[in-house]
């Protein structure tokens, strides 16, 4: 903790300033799960918002580390995985709620027509039977 | 002043999992229940993160880059499980 505060005052502050983005990006997206109305935008809240709060916390440890001796790159693994995934899984958690015919909020628009096609993410009801 | 903000970011993140805690506790259906994990996995990757900055060490790192990786896998799983009623046909 002594080493933290010995750091170069740019460091410190740009560190700083990096940390407190992605804390409060994330407090954010989890105010937002929590309160939010229903699935539908409670989906948004949590998974834009990690990704940037993740962000800035790679960030400030990249130059953390960097600072205090070679240039150090290894958490941009996990910034990079995370900006790949999270994504996929919302797409999949989207198609997972469409498909359990959750209840909608009323002013949430809902954008599905008569003739639309969903046969290809329903089980077979074949399978399904014991 | 380091320290005070990674105090304050301790405090921002575990609120955070506090109330992802309460969904998924409360959360009326299945998909809520898996994106309150979901955010639970990332927001306590970055709680180890942070511990790592905090003490200056680089052991933390594997331990994070593991929970991004198994997180994405259980939710790619569970969501799959609620899609297709089956994961290994």
């Amino acid at each position: 903790m002594d080493a933290l505060n010995q750091l170069p005052a740019w460091s410190q502050w740009l560190a700083a300033f990096f940390i407190l983005l992605g804390a409060i990006f994330a407090f954010i997206g989890s105010l937002g799960l929590a309160i939010l109305p229903d699935f539908f935008t409670r989906l948004h809240a949590p998974t834009k918002n990690t990704t940037i709060g993740i962000g800035g916390i790679v960030i400030a440890s990249i130059l953390i580390t960097s600072v205090q001796g070679s240039i150090n790159l290894n958490e941009l693994l996990i910034a990079i995985f995370l900006f790949l995934t999270a994504p996929i899984s919302a797409h999949i958690m989207a198609k997972a709620a469409l498909h359990t015919e959750l209840k909608m909020f009323n002013r949430t628009k809902d954008f599905r027509q008569e003739g639309d096609s969903y046969e290809h993410i329903l089980p077979n009801k074949k399978d399904m039977e014991p | 002043m380091l320290t005070t903000v990674l105090h304050i970011a301790f405090l921002l993140f575990s609120l955070s999992v506090l109330m992802n805690f309460w969904r998924l506790i409360k959360g009326p259906d299945l998909p809520d229940r898996i994106l309150a994990l979901d955010t639970i996995y990332i927001n306590s990757l970055a709680l180890l993160l942070l511990l790592g900055m905090y003490q200056n060490t680089q052991t933390y790192f594997e331990a994070a880059l593991l929970i991004a990786m198994f997180g994405f896998v259980g939710t790619i799983a569970a969501g799959k499980f609620l899609l297709r009623g089956d994961l290994i046909e």
